[in-house]
């Protein structure tokens, strides 16, 4: 750091702050203008507001999640809590700059508070080496806007049922200050979008579920006995080979940040495609199949955590209409956006009070309620947990994340509905981890 | 050195993904110059940093302020001690990658203009940010004499800009999202069809049946089809639909005579429509052809326009009005044996086009009296590869842009006809450009000064139309908000545009991805971004 001794170029105040330090941002809320949002008084209040009082939650501090800190330190907010349950990767270095080499294996969301707080005066990071589920109501009520840079859309379904969930109906009519807006933003190599959810106005996660397509996995079938590709050869070890020759003792699990482990993988793809004459498998294709590696740089993210952090300010300053609602971004060839207003789904899962419906004959078996929920587009449940109020007590038919309970209740998924004694009308509760809260279906028989 | 090599390797794994070593390396190589270390110059800096640039030089002549420290990324202990910006900068940026050579010239881009413009030649690129017109049009010309690339970046407000000017660009790996196949069924060469002979649909045995490429499917069933109908291939809606119906009747049947599951099949049928696509070159394609640098081949001509030239030859040769093969094909459900012996058809056959181009390429090569070696036999199958979907930009110079007698007037005015189209966004940046040149000042900066720069800034607007004869409406709303914006550099514009420019420069070193062509504004109060050619 600095000699003691040399004079500052810049005369800091005792407040911590500086001649013209806000300057860029001030003349955004203290003039008046004619592209400025309705509601939007020019004051010099409002910098007060966000230097004193507003308060941010940062979802992940990865390649969106660096980005959006630093936005939004520089942008004038103060009061950030950062959340992330991960720890530093070499390979986060190219993109997550408030990580150095010397951080790899502390978590992220601890160093990147504290680059944060020891560059920007008077920024105050808190920091959680957490899950999004480890938290209730009561830690998320606390925010005034909450941003998103993940990388699952588990989590983001997670977190879109979090904030619905504390929605307040007076009457049936939606409490406004009981809405904390999600401003959510996702890359993938040189493609990203930026969103704006209203909680109970726009068009949440689940309404446009369709845009996320499930991945694809190979069939087992062409993985067992017919390979064609180099991929089919890396999951053949992955998925059946390493489960039977338990390479590192009996109970190890393969570990794909583990470089034993990829190696052992692709010494036997390489086996396994010499069979076949198949060519093309390389240790980092190994490595991108075993972890679902998705490509990364940090342009994308810069522009994705650039236009989200640009929502926040708007909307936590009313400085303009902020966006309605979905930023589309590709930068392939030349540079491409494309803005739409992504609309609200009428009997959305998560956020529509339309009772969700399930149609199934008395004959039909568990197991086919149990796949239309995990198969169906606008559902994409993972493993979902199925309960029922039968002789007025709580009955769990089926559960999978348990394994005692998911094999006393495997059974049920065999018999069929009229069986396990459920009725025309009755209700199911559905949990499962794309949702803090249970769903409520209704059963109707069809004939 | 090995754990070295490896660690960079795990740096570096998840964009090696998406531009490979040779792209790396390309990027490593560079040298790049940022004139004005302002937040959009920091920004731009750090995402060439990260990704591991090899070196860049900073030229900034102007000293720190409170401001320029409220707004840049995170170096503020380090600046509040260095009180000139370049080297303020230089230093902080160094921290983020120490792969990375940095430097720093402490003097005004004029000057250095002025006493040493040759300064500039040595560049992989130049990045100019934030730069008065007179400067820009300066530098332009000197850097569109010494061919160096030059991206020049502003953020005005919530205003984004950038402007890309470089003569010539050529890219051979575009790789575009949505590439058609390469798969010559409508005109199948000798070895496909050999290939196709060896099979026999109706004798083969269940398995071996629905575990047959759907390409070899489609290939039998359009035998049969041109044999009956004239040599033609199916080609409106109609014939395809009937074509469809005969490759679904033969789906084996089983004893009750209902249709037996061939995936294979399916894949057949639903992959017709693309399958049946006449094999092409693209206008783009036959642009490069038509060129004039692959049409005089000299021993100044690069290696692009030399490799072009060779498969130009084996179009008009070998080739029969065709590129050469690229030799990939989809996965398809098939067993393996099936699969990979038709696969290796179409390597092999992508590998002896490949040849004939390189032979073509040499007898070029020797015309011009440069030795074999200098176009390597990798390089031309990688370009054999990639042959549909070569791409050329050239932009024009910042002079054509901006003369009377050469700009693009018909652009502009057709944007105009929506008056809040991001043409207007461009309109203003011009005009308080003009409005710098005569006040030595940006509109609005101080608060006092707001209202009475919206009727100067106005008369900006005005001459600038006139000079121009543009018959446009510029909205008074756009003036009021200029001022309002008073040169403002928000962070997160500043910040949009970092990311944008980089990625832009990017493309622009390693020769992959295709650049914009030429003019970019992101308006961030909208979250909207239009290209322009100007």
């Amino acid at each position: 750091m600095a000699d003691g001794d040399e004079p500052m170029a810049v005369d800091v105040g005792s407040s911590g702050d500086w001649d013209g330090r806000w300057s860029h941002v001030q003349k955004f809320l203290e003039r008046s203008g004619p592209f400025t949002h309705p509601d939007f008084e020019a004051s010099d209040e409002t910098l007060q507001f966000l230097l004193e009082t507003c308060k941010i939650l940062v979802i992940g501090a990865g390649g969106l999640g660096c980005e959006l800190l630093k936005n939004l330190a520089l942008s004038g907010f103060r009061h950030i809590h950062v959340v992330d349950m991960d720890t530093i990767d070499v390979s986060n270095l190219n993109r997550q700059f408030l990580f150095r080499s010397k951080d790899v294996g502390r978590p992220k969301a601890e160093v990147a508070a504290d680059f944060v707080n020891s560059r920007v005066p008077g920024c105050h990071v808190v920091p959680h080496f957490k899950k999004i589920q480890d938290f209730d109501e009561s830690f998320y009520r606390q925010f005034h806007i909450i941003v998103c840079g993940l990388d699952s859309i588990i989590a983001r379904r997670w977190m879109n049922g979090m904030l619905l969930s504390l929605l307040v109906y007076e009457d049936g009519v939606l409490d406004p200050s009981s809405i904390i807006p999600l401003i959510d933003g996702g890359t993938e190599g040189f493609k990203g979008n930026a969103r704006v959810i209203l909680p109970g106005m726009t068009a949440c996660i689940d309404c446009t579920l369709e845009l996320y397509p499930p991945q694809i996995n190979f069939p087992m079938c062409t993985i067992a006995s017919m390979p064609r590709l180099p991929e089919h050869c890396i999951e053949y070890v992955r998925i059946l080979q390493w489960p039977k020759e338990k390479p590192f003792g009996d109970g190890v699990a393969l570990d794909g940040d583990n470089p034993e482990h990829i190696q052992w993988v692709f010494q036997n793809s390489l086996e396994r495609a010499a069979e076949f004459s198949i060519t093309g498998v390389t240790y980092r294709l190994t490595q991108g199949v075993v972890k679902r590696i998705i490509p990364a740089v940090a342009s994308t993210n810069a522009v994705i955590a650039a236009a989200c952090a640009t929502e926040v300010f708007k909307i936590a300053t009313s400085a303009y209409i902020p966006l309605n609602n979905y930023l589309v971004f590709n930068d392939v060839d030349g540079l491409y956006t494309y803005t739409f207003e992504a609309e609200r789904k009428e009997n959305c899962s998560a956020c529509s009070q339309v009772p969700q419906k399930l149609q199934f004959p008395p004959s039909a078996k568990l197991q086919e309620v149990l796949e239309y929920l995990t198969e169906n587009s606008s559902l994409q449940m993972k493993s979902p947990a199925i309960t029922a109020t039968l002789e007025g007590k709580n009955k769990t038919l089926y559960l999978q994340t348990v394994a005692s309970i998911e094999e006393r209740t495997r059974p049920n998924l065999c018999k069929t509905l009229k069986e396990l004694g459920l009725a025309d009308g009755q209700e199911l509760a559905v949990a499962d981890v794309t949702t803090p809260q249970t769903v409520l279906f209704k059963l109707n028989f069809t004939s | 050195m090995a754990d070295q090599k490896t660690n960079k390797e795990q740096r570096y794994d998840r964009q090696l993904r998406l531009w490979g070593d040779h792209g790396q390396e390309a990027l490593e190589n560079a040298h790049t110059c940022l004139l004005n270390a302002t937040a959009t110059g920091t920004e731009i800096l750090k995402n060439l940093i990260l990704p591991g640039i090899g070196a860049f030089t900073i030229v900034d002549g102007h000293r720190v302020t409170g401001e320029d420290v409220g707004n840049k990324v995170l170096w503020v202990f380090m600046v509040l001690y260095r009180p000139n910006r370049a080297q303020a900068a230089t230093e902080f940026l160094q921290e983020l990658n120490s792969d990375v050579s940095g430097n720093f010239v402490e003097e005004s881009p004029d000057k250095l203009l002025d006493n040493d413009p040759e300064f500039f030649h040595r560049f992989s690129l130049v990045i100019g940010v934030q730069l008065p017109e007179s400067t820009c049009l300066r530098l332009g010309s000197v850097l569109w004499s010494a061919g160096v690339p030059f991206l020049v970046c502003r953020t005005y407000g919530l205003v984004g800009y950038m402007r890309l000017v470089v003569k010539e660009h050529t890219v051979v790996e575009s790789h575009p999202d949505n590439a058609l196949e390469d798969l010559r069924l409508d005109q199948p060469f000798t070895e496909l069809k050999n290939h196709i002979s060896t099979y026999d649909l109706d004798s083969m045995e269940k398995k071996d049946h629905s575990h047959t490429p759907w390409i070899v499917v489609v290939a039998k069933y359009l035998e049969n089809w041109c044999n009956e109908h004239d040599l033609q291939v199916p080609k409106n809606y109609k014939e395809k639909e009937a074509f469809r119906q005969l490759i679904r009747e033969g789906i084996r049947k089983n004893e009750s005579g209902a249709p037996e599951e061939e995936e294979n099949f399916d894949e057949a049928i639903k992959n017709v429509n693309t399958a049946l696509n006449p094999t092409k070159i693209s206008s783009a394609v036959d642009d490069i052809f038509n060129s004039e640098q692959c049409e005089n081949i000299t021993s100044q001509t690069a290696a692009f326009w030399l490799m072009a030239r060779g498969v130009r030859d084996f179009v008009q040769n070998e080739g029969n009005g065709s590129l050469p093969v690229r030799g990939t094909i989809p996965d398809m459900i098939a067993d393996s044996d099936k699969f990979i012996s038709l696969q290796n058809v179409y390597r092999e056959k992508a590998l002896q086009d490949a040849a004939v181009v390189a032979k073509h390429i040499q007898s070029h090569l020797q015309a011009v009296g440069k030795p074999p070696e200098s176009i390597s036999e990798q390089d031309v199958k990688l370009f054999c590869k990639n042959a549909a979907f070569l791409r050329v930009v050239r932009c024009r110079s910042l002079a054509e842009e901006y003369s009377v007698d050469s700009f693009h007037k018909d652009t502009i005015t057709s944007c105009m006809d929506s008056p809040d189209s991001e043409m207007v966004l461009y309109l203003m940046l011009r005009a308080v450009d003009r409005f710098y040149q005569q006040h030595s000042r940006y509109p609005g900066v101080y608060n006092y000064q707001v209202e009475e720069d919206i009727s100067t800034l106005k008369l900006c607007v005005n001459s600038l139309l006139q000079e121009y004869s543009l018959n446009v409406n510029v909205k008074d709303d756009y003036v009021h908000e200029f001022c309002r914006y008073g040169a403002a550099e928000p962070h997160t514009v500043a910040s949009f545009l970092g990311g944008a420019a980089a990625q832009e420069a990017i493309k622009l070193i390693t020769h992959q991805f295709v650049p914009f062509n030429n003019t970019f504004i992101y308006n961030a109060m909208a979250q909207t971004s239009t290209t322009f050619q100007l």
